[in-house]
């Protein structure tokens, strides 16, 4: 597919910046697929593979900006499929299984509660997110912006809804909700921390600061906790580093099947 | 490609317009690629003509079968081009012509509303009413009734939401508003 090319008069993000955005995605998405004939019900399966497939397309958005300006043959299959865990630049949260947390190696029913949960935590980030990068200097990201925040406000439609039901639903969805929540919400600490890549992104105007977006994320969370009668756990202990490259167990495991074809005809085309 | 590629002239554009013009969405044959916005443009390039799509879903499927489409026309007429993905201005479900959306509920479809205006900051990203507020309005697009409830917010592809009329009972698509 042919692209416009980016006009290289203004400023281009950082390569590992739109890698990060690129892998919150593509890692989310994966994850998402696992539904993909699972659904509790059908409705939920259509959803879920609706939610992936605008998350894998939003990625591949980013891989295909991020390897025009990497140059020297990247492409964006080269990014998605022959990079290790080192180099995938997401947030921990979007390699988390959908089983109670657990050893990457134990198996679990997939739970519908963690993955609403994790939705509604990472859109209602990236509806704030994807709204300021509309402003990027870089021309090409705030297009790529514009587009996935009309997809964002949908999955947040979604999942937001589906937290509140969950929650406010009977003793045993309510105690299921709640444990995804005191699971995961430790783990979006990370989305305040500091990295190098966004602080370059930042500095050149063609990233964001995020610690300016916590107190609108905030907001968004606690409004839809309390429609949901759910309790927010408090912060505190290890902030994940995965957006640094240091991961959890639980990614090779997600890139092994995902990249295994890949790798398996590495010169197959389609 | 041959060696003879040189830059069309207007009427070479002109010819492409009036093929492309008649180009249907491969998902919902009723309408057009310019009806639905996804064509924005065709030009003279300096190697042929260039065809100007934006895509509707980052990850809608039939984006590569709409490009494949095109190229495939402007072959079968003796035309040579190459296809251009544009992404901004980002697609809307606003640039949808009156037709098109009439078009669309004759073929069962209910036609998206015009989109919320959009803004930045918390309150204005996060475009949905609190549980027990009134939703929006969808018509049914069999009998026109009002009286529809959601029944999934996904459905058959990206671009569309699961609905029922409860005046006829049908289920029917509604073309979400993006």
């Amino acid at each position: 597919m042919n692209t416009l090319k980016t006009q290289h008069s203004t400023p281009n993000a950082p390569v590992d910046y739109l890698l990060h955005l690129a892998d919150n995605a593509l890692i989310l998405g994966q994850r998402n697929a696992e539904w993909c004939g699972h659904g509790p019900i059908l409705e939920e399966d259509i959803a879920l593979s609706n939610n992936s497939l605008d998350l894998i397309g939003q990625a591949r958005m980013l891989y295909q900006h991020a390897a025009e300006l990497q140059g020297g043959g990247a492409t964006e299959d080269k990014l998605a499929y022959f990079r290790d865990v080192p180099d995938f630049r997401n947030y921990t949260l979007c390699e988390l299984p959908h089983t109670p947390l657990m050893s990457a190696t134990a198996q679990g029913d997939r739970d519908f509660a963690m993955t609403m949960a994790r939705n509604f935590l990472y859109s209602s980030l990236m509806v704030l997110v994807w709204d300021q990068l509309q402003n990027s200097k870089d021309a090409q990201l705030a297009a790529i912006a514009a587009k996935s925040l009309k997809e964002v406000r949908y999955h947040l439609r979604h999942s937001r809804d589906w937290l509140v039901r969950l929650g406010d639903g009977t003793d045993e969805s309510h105690a299921k909700a709640q444990a995804a929540l005191d699971q995961l919400i430790p783990y979006t600490q990370e989305f305040w921390a500091r990295s190098p890549h966004e602080a370059a992104a930042k500095a050149n105007g063609t990233g964001i600061d995020m610690a300016a977006l916590q107190n609108d994320w905030n907001q968004i969370v606690d409004e839809a906790l309390q429609e949901a009668t759910l309790k927010r756990p408090a912060d505190g202990g290890f902030v994940p580093t995965g957006k640094q490259g240091l991961h959890s167990e639980h990614l090779g495991f997600v890139l092994a099947e995902m990249q295994s074809l890949a790798r398996t005809h590495p010169q197959a085309t389609w | 490609m041959s060696a003879l590629i040189s830059k069309p002239n207007a009427s070479d554009v002109a010819r492409a317009w009036v093929l492309l013009d008649a180009l249907t969405d491969p998902e919902i044959p009723v309408v057009t690629l310019r009806e639905l916005g996804i064509l924005r443009d065709v030009r003279a390039g300096d190697a042929g003509l260039e065809v100007v799509i934006t895509p509707t879903y980052s990850g809608c499927p039939a984006m590569g079968q709409i490009e494949d489409d095109v190229k495939a026309l402007l072959k079968a007429h003796g035309l040579q081009g190459r296809v251009v993905t544009q992404l901004a201005p980002a697609w809307t479900t606003d640039w949808m012509s009156e037709a098109a959306k009439d078009k669309l509920r004759a073929y069962g479809i209910a036609a998206p509303h015009a989109c919320a205006s959009s803004g930045t900051g918390a309150a204005s990203v996060v475009q949905f009413a609190a549980r027990g507020a009134k939703p929006e309005v969808v018509h049914c697009p069999q009998c026109g009734s009002a009286n529809t409830t959601e029944t999934s917010h996904f459905g058959s592809t990206a671009c569309k939401a699961l609905y029922r009329c409860l005046a006829c009972m049908e289920p029917f698509d509604y073309f979400k508003p993006y």
